[in-house]
């Protein structure tokens, strides 16, 4: 579904990821973790397609087509969701209008006539359930004045309405008490499917105790040190980063 | 690498789409103003001999007064020999009814998206077409004569109901006023005059559509609207202008009278040709609007989205004269490119009791500069006076600006005047979250703009929301690429 081969990418020149490598299938649930700083969101703008990184060199491919190609909102149109980190506020926007008008331009581009409201509606109530998100919430503003939690649902949310075929999250757990952080979780696991392949950025691995992972990548310092099964992220838990970085910041300055 | 481009800065760039010139036989009086060109105009309309005389006092004030510098705009040195005061298009004959107008003319206000033909038209909606200096004609007037409703062209009311105008014409905006309201009352040429007795609410909203067709002309309308007791009448004008190099000069002046619980809502959709994008050309709009409520319980709601001309200089206001009245100014003023607007209006709690909303929404983009000014003045007598007042600014990319000046004056202890302003920026992380929810910028920032706009969009008469949102959009057009 999704090959990223040797990608680097700068902002402002400065070097941010030094080739990355991920390959990722249908169905699977893959998780990067990584310490602060290591370029986890970064990769995730850069598979989006935010303006302000450029990427030097390597390809990427997404569902067949070439990701580096496609527009920002194209690749969302063909199936990218980016869970954000931290999502902006939007005055005067409601986070119903928003919805309406993404759900309906990507129906636009895939050939599809739009949702009327009534199709519209009955979808908003079955999704809602899914992550147990507040109506009224959803007749405010986009994120303004919404609570971390409440962001952080309202992302997963839009994630659920846009039934997208790769979903990357950015440190959706952050920020949540364990509670929310459970309905997050189950808000996920719900979502996960055969065909829709994710990928979950996270600094702890809290989260992979309620979204269980198949693979699991270490990143630091722009590079992907170290991969493997779900028993990676415990092992990473138990020793700290260091444990990893350590034998990586040795090797690099001999 | 491409160099990356400013988002936002391309999305604002957008042709204008009524740029056109109508090619129509056109009686044009030299460049020029004069005594000599006042008389030549008043003999032109067959006016009665008080009328020229009022012109030419006018005239003479003007003389003697210097353009208002205390505005936050910039223009060159306006050259008032050079403008013609007098262009009509030539009419083949008298007409009866729009149907019979000119083809030409027709098919103008056809591409307008204003179907002058009375089968078409929307019905519940009654128009004067007013081209250059002249009204071309009138729709509906009979029907709404049947209940007493006066809408003409105000030539028209000044040869068929002169004690009307002569009581009511500048009483309201007096022609010393200032120096476009002086300029006006000496030079006016057409506009709309719009009677509603006692009792009678006005069954169609009444609309003037303003068109400037000839070249180096300026526009120096009048309106006047009387609402006797309890009536109630709502207005809207709309306008557009060609695409030219050369600025041409509209300067209006609008007076609203409400005696003892009547309503006026008057509503604006202006569309003045704004300039190209380096801010060659455009029309300079310097527009005097103003209304009293003059009995207890009258009420006077201005509604204006403002997104042509390359300058505004325009303060609708409200004289709240009658105990309990009511004065609302609702406003969005869009500018982008080099555009600049400075706009807001005066509410002048006279009466016991009264009330003042004033809610404005600034849109700057481009180069442009957006400054809302305002007053709110309550005298000693003005016990009770309330006002709420809301000016919020919005940016798009940061090369414009936006400012707000709020004047207050309240010489009355139980007035209560409230003051609140924000400033936001559409940024570049908003655009990317739209983006990346499949949003492209363009539909992002008209989703913005319209839900910043809203409140005030809201107050338009129905049949004219949709026109003024999809106005909007297309001014927006190219705001962010
Ligand atoms: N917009 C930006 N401008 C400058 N530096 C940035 C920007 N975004 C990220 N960086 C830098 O890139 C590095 C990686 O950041 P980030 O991808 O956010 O890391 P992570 O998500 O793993 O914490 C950091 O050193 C950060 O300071
Ligand atoms: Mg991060």
């Amino acid at each position: 579904m999704l090959s990223v081969k040797n990608i680097h990418a700068n902002i402002d020149g400065r070097e941010i990821l030094k080739g990355i490598n991920l390959d990722i299938k249908p169905g699977e649930v893959h998780a990067i973790m990584g310490p602060n700083g290591s370029g986890k969101s970064t990769l995730a703008s850069v598979l989006a397609g935010r303006e302000e990184y450029e990427v030097t060199e390597g390809a990427v491919s997404f569902l067949g087509k070439d990701l580096l190609e496609l527009s920002t909102e194209d690749r969302a149109r063909e199936g990218l969701f980016l869970a954000f980190q931290y999502p902006v506020e939007i005055p005067g926007v409601s986070t119903t209008n928003f919805i309406k008008a993404a759900v309906n331009e990507k129906r636009k581009y895939l050939g599809q006539e739009p949702l009327d409201a009534v199709a519209f509606l009955k979808m908003m109530k079955e999704k809602m359930a899914l992550v147990e998100i507040d109506q009224r919430l959803l007749s405010r503003s986009i994120n303004e004045g919404f609570s971390g939690g409440e962001k952080k649902r309202n992302e997963v949310f839009q994630m659920a309405m846009l039934e997208p075929k790769l979903a990357i999250m950015d440190e959706t757990d952050s920020g949540l008490d364990i509670d929310a952080l459970r309905i997050v979780a189950n808000g996920i696991n719900k979502l996960r499917s055969p065909d829709r392949a994710m990928l979950l950025i996270t600094h702890y691995q809290r989260l992979l105790d309620y979204i269980h992972p198949d693979f699991v990548h270490v990143l630091y310092n722009g590079r992907i040190v170290k991969s493997g099964k779900k028993e990676l992220a415990l092992e990473l838990e138990e020793k700290g980063y260091d444990f990893i970085t350590d034998d990586i910041d040795l090797a690099a300055n001999q | 690498m491409k160099e990356k481009p400013d988002t936002l800065e391309q999305a604002v760039l957008t042709e204008y789409k009524y740029g056109f010139v109508t090619d129509i036989d056109t009686d044009v009086i030299a460049k020029g103003l004069s005594e000599n060109t006042i008389r030549l105009i008043s003999s032109k309309k067959n006016e009665p001999e008080w009328l020229l005389d009022w012109r030419l006092k006018a005239y003479n004030h003007w003389l003697k007064l210097e353009e208002p510098k205390w505005a936050n705009i910039k223009y060159p040195i306006i050259n008032y020999q050079d403008i013609i005061y007098y262009a009509a298009p030539k009419p083949k004959k008298q007409l009866n009814s729009l149907d019979e107008a000119d083809p030409e003319l027709l098919a103008t206000f056809e591409k307008l998206g204003i179907s002058l033909n009375e089968q078409k038209r929307l019905t519940g909606v009654a128009v004067d077409v007013v081209m250059d200096s002249v009204s071309i004609a009138t729709s509906f007037k009979e029907q709404l004569s049947e209940i007493g409703v006066i809408f003409c062209s105000i030539s028209e009311a000044v040869q068929l109901h002169p004690e009307l105008v002569k009581q009511y014409l500048g009483s309201i905006v007096p022609m010393t006023d200032n120096y476009f309201a002086a300029l006006n009352s000496a030079v006016f040429t057409d506009g709309s005059f719009c009677y509603i007795p006692k009792g009678v609410r006005c069954p169609m909203e009444l609309s003037t559509y303003f068109r400037i067709n000839t070249e180096n002309a300026g526009q120096f309308e009048r309106t006047l609207i009387i609402a006797e007791d309890e009536s109630y009448v709502s207005y809207l004008e709309g306008c557009t202008a060609p695409t030219r190099d050369e600025n041409q000069l509209h300067a209006a002046v609008v007076e609203l009278v409400a005696h003892t619980k009547a309503e006026i809502k008057y509503s604006t959709v202006q569309n003045w040709y704004p300039g190209d994008k380096n801010g060659m050309g455009g029309i300079y709009n310097f527009v005097t609007k103003r209304g009293i409520c003059k009995g207890d319980h009258s009420k006077i709601s201005w509604t204006q989205v403002e997104t042509g001309s390359a300058i505004t200089w325009k303060y609708p206001s409200v004289i709240l004269k009658g105990d309990y009245s009511i004065g609302e100014f609702y406003s969005v003023a869009f500018t982008n490119n080099h555009q600049q607007a400075d706009t807001g209006t005066k509410m002048t709690h006279l009466g016991k009791n009264t009330r003042s909303r004033i809610v404005s929404k600034g849109i700057s983009a481009g180069h442009s500069q957006n400054s809302y000014r305002g007053l709110v003045r309550a005298s000693k007598q003005a016990t009770n006076a309330r006002n709420y007042s809301q000016c919020d600014s919005l940016l798009l990319g940061d090369k414009c600006g936006a400012h707000t000046f709020p004047y207050i004056e309240v010489k009355n202890k139980t007035a209560i005047v409230e003051h609140e302003a924000t400033t936001s920026k559409i940024g570049e992380d908003q655009l990317f979250y739209c983006k990346q929810r499949g949003i492209d910028a363009e539909t992002a920032v008209a989703l913005i703009v319209n839900g910043f706009a809203k409140e005030v969009m809201n107050q338009l008469p129905m049949e004219f929301a949709v026109e003024a949102q999809k106005l909007l959009a297309i001014s927006m057009e190219g705001s962010v690429g």
